[in-house]
């Protein structure tokens, strides 16, 4: 009885901490947190941090692409500085994975809460169409979506979007199934609430927790995600500097300049390393 | 003779972080082979760790940090895992509150009860049988045979229950620890594990260390027992020491908790008496007694500067740890306030044939005549009225259709036949969502679980600020003075209102539901088991409360409750159910007296004052069957007549029984017996036994 109190006691303090708080309670947590943030802030300040032009060619680096006091990691193999790349790189990722996985949660989410809220013919559809979608092979659709509609940004987007939500909306659905029969949210009922606020200020909240950590590792995904496309060719359009594009583009160059294309795939692990380490740290102080 | 149990300055801690809070501090006890000794207190008071020390199952973060746990002269404290095994083995065993989770559900009962013989001797498969049968006989279970191939799933609770004590003696232990093993029953199904355990504890040489709040089911079980407050051992003594002349002020104010039956009752204007404030958590840091900022005879400069003594003793076997037992005069009277002023009789809710059956049309399998579930009737032709400002409380066993009646009310489920009527409206199809803004501020609800009733997300301010706009309060200033007052009503401190449930105890997230509940001065207050999940202290607290609440508005309240002593507190008149049918119905006094249905006999019966002489009535009523087979209600008669101990013959199995007045206002019952010839009391269970004795 006692032990149960406490653990109880303990978890109170928990939630009512900001997720920040939880974040730093875990190491792992906070070294994924870190890593994060510091790319975060090498995408914010690429304009000032890059040393030179990402797409300017150096044509005497060219003949020698070998780190270099002018080129601390080296150029490719049309002569652009390896770490300008890197560092506009770390902008696309940050400009590209929230995008695409804040889309993803939009239309995941609301279909789950749509379709474990108000059950019957809405959540048969909702649920189908879902396994249809996740009944391609991912990679499969993206191609498939892709070649279809042609790379670029939004269609990045795009892809990402209709490839998670499915699997986001079954989480949710889960969740929400499981709140639903709350004595809270019967009392919202018996108010008279409408459905949109039940579903959003009285069940959402509380399911947040698993949805963070769902956010995080699929975050870590999408990074992986468009560095798959960059590498099929199906990424983004050159000459943008993308981690994925710059693998591909220095692979060809392997067994000579080994840099090239593996320390852009150092920045893709550490993004993704970093997402995992923040999931699981999440996972373990939610418990 | 060695003590089966002995503990000496036994102090349990719990890791938390680098702290250690202690849980139990220097606890000494002793039981002797035959003994049972009632552990009681409020819950957080370590009556449950001291039993999972002893087990040696602690959880993970539990450490003993001093003391020993001697089980036969033999040291718990530091055992190794072998040593726990072969003691468990040999000596101990423990029940728990759910029956549910100690056994597995992909096991039959009978593979479960030869991995538990299996566990401690090895005998041949033929006397195996032979001792698990009989140990299944010893425990009441009938046709033990057939059982053994059963599922958990297959039987109820009771029995589920009965199994796990059989299992536990097939240990053939010296020492049994109960931790609240009733608990989640039925009241009729409790006094019948009761009245087994307590068997149990007469007959055979086992000492039973009984874990309960419950202080009527400790008057009938134990022989001695020890009051918990904060980890310690408050007061001491023989089961009629503690209960009639109690010396700790905790102990006296445990017992004055409890609804005296013979009372006034609520609209008397008795109110009854609580203990403020709640039970130290673990670590927290207090000088003098832990007792001493909730108790009424605290002296200051005194309790709240020395630690409180050691235990006193006061006279043979009764100890108590107090600064002042000797000085407080005895029991005080019950606080009193006016009766409470009722002008005519004016009716708020007409309740006129309601019927909810479920699994009854609909759906493509039964369309198809694919489906195979029977239709259950929750709600059978449901009749009554509720005037103005009355407490009407709705009792009977869980499966009578008490919360499909409050779903229904307020609009959260819809009858199949029958109506509601409220100010003049049928509410009984009317779901919330299309219910007009008045009619959903009428009628409200407060929920049983303090859990789950408030949005764990949402801060306190919060719940109420939307409860009120939603009822049409408009304007921040008109809101939040709406709430300041609504906190006054149900005695929370103004710091509340920052706080989110989880930092709230389940008493006060109970009084900010009833805030709620009465946020758009509703006419009629549904209370489904608004206290059933909360200590006695606080269950007094919250029950005063409802009646302030209700004397101060003129709110009708529809209680809905199986605790039959709070009934007869609150209630201005009773209506008792059975398989979604009243049974009985009347005014409280006419219904408690001494004429009424079997049922409500039986549920009467069941009830355990907190009085050692309290002699039980030997009214085995046996548990409700299931819906179909051969202990199911007959189609065409009485619901209860598999169970009536007072049946005639076919009569009751054939034809439905018809409505009897009693001539007593409107109460009536619905029997083949007449009112008046229900009079003599059913034999007491002391003679009983010693009947069915010489039979054998």
């Amino acid at each position: 009885m006692t032990d149960v109190g406490i653990a109880a006691g303990e978890r109170a303090g928990l939630t009512r901490l900001p997720l920040l708080g939880t974040v730093l309670r875990s190491r792992a947590a906070t070294l994924g947190f870190a890593v994060l943030l510091a790319w975060g802030l090498v995408a914010a300040l690429a304009p000032w941090l890059a040393p030179y032009d990402p797409t300017a060619i150096d044509f005497a680096a060219a003949a020698d692409p070998s780190p270099s006091r002018a080129h601390l990691l080296g150029t490719d193999s049309v002569g652009r500085d390896l770490l300008s790349r890197i560092i506009w790189g770390a902008r696309t990722t940050y400009a590209v994975v929230p995008l695409a996985i804040g889309s993803a949660f939009l239309l995941g989410v609301a279909a789950g809460l749509l379709a474990g809220y108000y059950g019957g013919w809405l959540d048969h559809l909702v649920s189908r169409l879902g396994d249809v979608m996740l009944a391609f092979p991912a990679l499969v659709l993206y191609i498939i979506l892709i070649t279809a509609i042609g790379p670029s940004v939004i269609n990045i987007v795009i892809a990402v979007t209709l490839a998670y939500a499915p699997g986001v909306s079954r989480l949710t659905r889960g969740q929400v199934l499981a709140l639903k029969s709350q004595d809270y949210v019967k009392a919202a009922e018996a108010r008279g609430e409408p459905g949109l606020y039940i579903m959003v200020m009285e069940i959402l909240p509380n399911a947040r927790g698993p949805l963070i950590v769902d956010l995080c590792l699929r975050a870590g995904y999408t990074v992986i995600l468009i560095g798959t496309l960059g590498f099929l060719g199906l990424g983004l359009p050159p000459p943008t500097a993308d981690w994925g594009g710059m693998v591909v583009e220095g692979s060809h160059l392997l067994s000579v300049h080994w840099h090239m294309a593996v320390l852009p795939c150092l920045a893709i692990t550490s993004v993704v390393v970093a997402c995992n380490l923040l999931a699981d740290g999440l996972r373990e102080t939610q418990r | 003779m060695t003590p089966v149990l002995r503990t000496e300055g036994l102090s349990v801690c719990y890791r938390s972080g680098r702290r250690l809070l202690p849980a139990v501090r220097r606890l000494d006890l002793e039981l002797r082979a035959g003994e049972a000794y009632g552990l009681v207190g409020e819950s957080g008071c370590g009556k449950s760790t001291v039993a999972f020390a002893v087990m040696g199952h602690l959880a993970d973060n539990g450490v003993v940090t001093e003391g020993r746990i001697l089980v036969d002269g033999e040291d718990v404290v530091g055992l190794d895992e072998p040593g726990l095994r072969r003691l468990r083995g040999a000596a101990l065993a423990m029940i728990y509150q759910d029956p549910v989770a100690a056994l597995n559900p992909v096991m039959t009962v009978g593979q479960q009860l030869r991995e538990a013989l299996a566990a401690h001797r090895r005998p041949p498969p033929a006397e195996a049988r032979a001792e698990i049968l009989a140990v299944l006989g010893r425990v009441r279970l009938p046709d033990p045979a057939a059982l053994l191939a059963r599922y958990p799933h297959q039987l109820s609770g009771g029995q589920l229950q009965r199994v796990v004590i059989a299992m536990a003696l097939l240990a053939r232990p010296r020492l049994l620890l109960l931790d609240e093993p009733t608990t989640g029953l039925d009241v009729t199904v409790e006094a019948s594990v009761v009245a087994l355990i307590e068997e149990l504890a007469h007959e055979s040489g086992m000492a039973l260390l009984y874990i309960s709040h419950n202080l009527g089911l400790i008057a009938r079980v134990c022989s001695r027992v020890g009051v918990m407050y904060g980890g310690e051992l408050v007061e001491e003594g023989s089961v009629r020491q503690i209960l009639k002349t109690p010396r700790h002020p905790y102990n006296r104010a445990l017992i004055d908790c409890l609804p005296d039956p013979g009372g006034r009752g609520a609209a008397g204007g008795l109110r009854l008496s609580s203990i403020p404030g709640q039970v130290p958590t673990p670590g927290e840091a207090m000088e003098g007694c832990l007792f001493a900022p909730r108790c009424a005879h605290a002296e200051r400069g005194l309790c709240d500067v020395a630690p409180a003594p050691r235990m006193e003793r006061l006279g043979e076997g009764h100890a108590v740890r107090c600064w002042r037992a000797r000085e407080i005069p005895e029991r005080a009277a019950p606080l009193a306030f006016p009766a409470r002023q009722r002008g005519p009789a004016e009716g708020v809710l007409r309740i006129d044939g309601l019927s909810r059956t479920f699994g009854e049309g609909g759906g493509l399998w039964r369309r198809l005549g694919l489906a195979r579930t029977a239709s259950v009737r929750a709600l059978d032709a449901v009749s009554f009225d509720m005037a103005r400002g009355e407490t009407l409380a709705l009792v009977g066993e869980s499966g009578s259709g008490k919360s499909t009646l409050a779903r229904i009310l307020i609009g959260l489920d819809g009858a199949t036949a029958g109506r509601a009527l409220y100010d003049g409206r049928n509410v009984a199809s009317l779901p919330a969502g299309r219910r007009p803004k008045d009619l959903i501020r009428a009628l409200q609800i407060v929920f049983q679980n303090p859990d789950g009733t408030l949005n764990p997300s949402h801060r306190v301010e919060r719940i109420l600020a939307r409860a009120l706009k939603r009822l049409g309060q408009r304007g921040r200033h008109a809101i939040s003075a709406r709430i300041v007052e609504l906190l006054r009503l149900v005695r929370l401190p103004a710091d509340t209102l920052a706080r989110y449930p989880q930092e709230l105890s389940g008493g006060q997230r109970q009084r900010v539901a009833i805030a709620r509940a009465f946020a758009g001065e509703p006419e009629l207050i549904i209370a489904d088991e608004p206290v059933s999940a909360l200590d006695v202290s606080v269950q007094a607290a919250i029950v005063n409360l409802l009646v302030d609440a209700q004397d101060q508005s003129g709110t009708a309240v529809l209680l809905i409750s199986h605790d039959l002593a709070l009934v007869r507190h609150v209630a201005d008149r009773v209506v008792v159910l059975y398989r979604g049918q009243v049974m009985e119905s009347g005014s409280a006094e006419a219904v408690f007296a001494a004429p009424s249905h079997p049922y409500t006999e039986s549920l009467l019966a069941a009830q355990h004052p907190p009085d050692p002489d309290h002699r039980p009535l030997a009214l085995a009523v046996p548990e409700a069957g299931p819906d179909s087979g051969p202990d199911a209600p007959p189609p065409g008669g009485c619901p209860f007549a598999p169970r009536c101990h007072r049946r005639i013959g076919p009569l009751c199995v054939e034809q439905p029984p018809p409505w009897r007045p009693s001539g007593a206002g409107d109460h009536g019952i619905l029997c083949h017996h007449e009112p008046a010839t229900i009079t003599s009391p059913p034999p007491l269970a002391s003679d009983a036994k010693r009947e069915s004795a010489s039979d054998a």
